[in-house]
């Protein structure tokens, strides 16, 4: 922590390009074999934590990580144009969401949720961009100043300062020395 | 456990609307692996031979190679195969793309359809849960429409839809299947059309497993990142604008004229931009680092993709440029035609009518124009309107059809099937063998693991064998080594070399490989991704199964020979293994018998070119002999074709 209130941190991210997206789901694959228990033993694309939204006659291919679980499917329905694309506001949102059964574990039903392939040892970059070979999803970290707020005294220590106001030092020193005694 | 595969298939029959979930038995997977090979052994079991193709005991099976996926790269290939009616043989067509292993995810290794619906349906699969639904309102509906209402209807985007289009509904013989940017060409779709199957869409949420876990990643990340780095894999005609090979080397209209100067740096630059400007992408199929297909948009026409030499073939068949292709090709593949036949067949009717043989009253209200009789000739033969009902019928037996003499226009044909054009100055002995007894019936026939040609450098000869990986046999190295005029080898070894390309095929079309990482590409360079010597160590860390070269090679034997029996069973001699009478300017009759003869000899079949009781017998297909010997096809004494007092006698 500095003095001015503020720190850094390690920011992991996974940059998309989706002009470069060929459409193999191979990071699909990736992502549900590492998942898998044991570790790469089997191969499901619908427990995949990415997945790539594929329309060919659009052009679209976009891959989408999943994020966090929406308890209700949001009113947004919008259009947004792109380069002269058309797409919908779904090709883009990474929330395992009621209307829809992206990001959702097949059995349970648990939303899944992107850890971006937290192991022991740690790996070089997520699997996902480790299978992309054609550079459509590239591993950044980078480091992000976060602002921290200034300290806030505990329930504990707002009493005590209480106290001495009312008391003095002293007494409440000695009072304290004595309870600590018996 | 199953490993990679799932042990089920999925039987529908349409007649009686029944859905039945069946275990299959693991040991037909060691036997005969997957793709082509379990379903000639279902062909073989199930459907009589007199079958015809449009009766409702046909079947038409749609069958995961074993290697679909999971994770190897360019595993994802489905065999999809029948009765032909085009010659009445095994049909046999590949697709790529999802649609394969989307349909193991849902928990099927395959789908076998047998009977014939009442009215047109399709069948939506979602893992389990498996639909027969009404189709009436897709009815001459293109493969696009098709695709986006079903999807629509499942209300599932992440649906796979394999779909034929108008041509498939009316029996074409030039139909295909569709799915996303893959397509199994001709001899299934009529089936499918036939059966009153519009579409099936696959959905799966299923896990694939795997035997050997951690191994198998290890080995597919380092294969994927080979295949991404090696230039010798994938279709180079999505990326190479030198496309002179095609262009100054196969026949244009109907296979009949050569331009041996049409290319030109001119036009390649000019082709270069017409490609770049309206490409939007490339894209690749499921698990593949290679992206082979071409994204286009084209003016007033809907994104589309291509791959292969379907980017040559109608500019080719109408003396057209690019842009002719780029402009008709989302329209034919929108109604569901083959784009090798399809124009082939337009060329050979515009000949005729040229001869004199058709009249233009057969062509009412055709436009003049070159192009627009190839948009008129397209919609004839999808929707069989006047002469476009006898053209769906492909070349060969449109031919026949119209009779006047139009047979001797059929000229680019082997067992009915129309061929790539390539006429060549003098036969080529492997690939004599290859045209003629390929029965792959499919456009690439059986080449693409020996070079094509020679390396006159004895150094840089020397330095392609040493990185020779993928030669099954020293011996192919040995004759790679002496060979110094193309058509120039001992007999023996283009036997062997002919065999060895058959074989890489066979494994491909059952463990679900693409030809394009595999069998197709060791002619160019010799570095192909997939060969005999790791293929055994994928099967074995995938399912399980402890497999090596040798066992690898006695399943494409039992597969081929499985294959050659079904045919054989079908009417399938000797008489019909010939190439067109054209296919090259000299022909020498009795070397071209002779060498059958041998070839014949090698994989241990009669002088008629059937596998021996022994051959058989050897391959644990004791069961195909006794049906043969059954039938009359074979006495079970037999010897192998060398050893035919026929054979003795051709050699006098």
């Amino acid at each position: 922590m500095d003095n001015e209130g503020k720190k850094t941190r390690i920011v992991k991210d996974i940059k998309v390009d989706t002009t470069k997206c060929a459409g193999c789901r191979a990071c699909e694959i990736a992502c549900s074999a590492f998942h898998a228990i044991p570790k790469f033993s089997s191969v499901n694309t619908a427990r995949s934590r990415i997945m790539v939204v594929m329309d060919e006659v659009r052009d679209i291919f976009v891959p989408i990580r999943a994020g966090d679980y929406a308890q209700a499917e949001c009113n947004g329905r919008n259009v947004y144009v792109i380069d002269g694309k058309e797409y919908d506001e779904c090709t883009f949102c990474p929330a395992s969401c009621p209307s829809r059964d992206a990001f959702k574990d097949p059995d349970s039903g648990f939303p899944l949720k992107c850890d971006m392939c937290e192991d022991v040892p740690p790996l070089k970059k997520p699997m996902c961009v480790e299978a992309c070979t054609f550079g459509a999803l590239t591993y950044e970290e980078r480091e992000e100043v976060v602002e921290t707020e200034p300290q806030k005294f505990g329930e504990m220590e707002i009493g005590l300062k209480t106290l001495i106001k009312k008391y003095g030092l002293k007494k409440v020193m000695d009072t304290i020395a004595r309870v600590s005694k018996e | 456990m199953r490993y990679t595969e799932t042990g089920f298939q999925l039987e529908i029959d349409l007649t009686r609307g029944s859905i039945d979930k069946v275990e299959t038995d693991p040991r037909e997977t060691a036997l005969h692996l997957g793709g082509n090979g379990i379903a000639a052994k279902l062909l073989f079991d199930r459907v009589p031979p007199g079958t015809d193709p449009f009766s409702p005991d046909n079947l038409l099976i749609f069958g995961n190679g074993l290697l679909n996926g999971t994770p190897v790269p360019g595993a994802n290939r489905v065999a999809v195969n029948t009765i032909a009616p085009v010659n009445g043989l095994m049909g046999h067509s590949l697709m790529g793309g999802m649609f394969g292993p989307e349909l193991k995810l849902a928990g099927w290794d395959r789908i076998v359809l047998r009977g014939k619906s009442p009215d047109l349906v399709y069948i939506a699969i979602h893992n389990d849960k498996v639909e027969i639904r009404d189709a009436r309102h897709l009815r001459g509906k293109g493969m696009h429409d098709t695709s986006r209402l079903i999807k629509e209807e499942l209300k599932d985007n992440r649906a796979w839809v394999a779909t034929i289009g108008p041509a498939g509904e009316h029996r074409s013989y030039l139909a295909s299947i569709d799915c996303g940017n893959s397509s199994a060409a001709r001899t299934v779709g009529p089936v499918m059309g036939d059966k009153k199957v519009k579409a099936i869409a696959v959905r799966g949420t299923k896990d694939i497993h795997l035997a050997h876990p951690a191994e198998l990643w290890e080995m597919c990340s380092r294969l994927r990142k080979e295949l991404d780095a090696n230039l010798n894999v994938g279709d180079w005609m999505a990326t190479d604008e030198d496309d002179s090979f095609h262009h100054n080397n196969f026949s244009w209209g109907n296979a009949r004229v050569r331009r041996k100067n049409f290319w030109s740096k001119e036009l390649e630059e000019r082709w270069r931009n017409l490609k770049y400007d309206h490409m939007s992408r490339q894209t690749g199929c499921w698990n593949c680092p290679k992206a082979c297909h071409n994204v286009i948009k084209w003016p007033n026409r809907r994104r589309f993709s291509y791959k292969c030499y379907g980017k040559d073939t109608y500019h080719m068949a109408a003396f057209q440029e690019l842009d002719f292709t780029y402009e008709i090709l989302p329209i034919a593949q929108d109604l569901g035609l083959d784009s090798y036949s399809t124009p082939q067949t337009i060329a050979f009717a515009l000949e005729l009518l040229g001869a004199g043989i058709l009249a233009e009253k057969d062509f009412p209200g055709m436009p003049s124009g070159i192009r627009e009789r190839f948009y008129y000739l397209l919609h004839k033969i999808a929707f069989r309107e006047g002469i476009g009902d006898i053209l769906a019928d492909g070349v060969s037996k449109a031919a026949e059809r119209i009779g006047k003499g139009a047979e001797k226009y059929d000229h680019n044909t082997v067992k009915k099937f129309e061929q790539l054009p390539i006429k060549l100055g003098k036969l080529n002995p492997a690939y004599f063998l290859m045209i003629a007894t390929g029965e792959d019936m499919a456009i690439t026939q059986i080449e693409g693991s020996f070079p094509q040609d020679p390396i006159p450098d004895p150094e840089i000869r020397e330095e392609f064998i040493k990185k020779w990986v993928a030669v099954p046999d020293k011996k192919f190295a040995e004759w790679f080594r002496q060979w110094e005029k193309r058509d120039q080898l001992p007999d023996d070894a283009m036997v062997a070399i002919v065999d060895w390309n058959e074989c890489m095929h066979y494994l491909d079309d059952s463990l679900g490989f693409c030809g394009f990482v595999s069998s197709f590409r060791g002619q160019f360079g010799g570095a192909t991704g997939y060969h005999v010597w790791n293929m055994p160590q994928i099967i074995t860390l995938a399912s399980g199964m402890e497999f090596d070269k040798d066992r690898l090679w006695k399943c494409f034997q039992r597969n081929r020979n499985l294959v050659r029996a079904l045919n054989a069973r079908l009417g399938l001699r000797r008489f019909m293994e010939r190439p067109p009478e054209d296919h090259w300017a000299v022909r020498n009759e009795e070397y071209e018998q002779q060498l059958l003869t041998k070839y014949y000899d090698f994989k241990g079949w009669t002088f008629d070119g059937i596998p021996t009781k022994e051959t058989l017998e050897n391959l644990s297909l004791g069961y195909v002999a006794e049906d043969l010997i059954k039938r009359g096809i074979l006495t079970g004494n037999e010897a192998t074709a060398l050893n035919d007092v026929r054979a003795k006698k051709e050699k006098n």
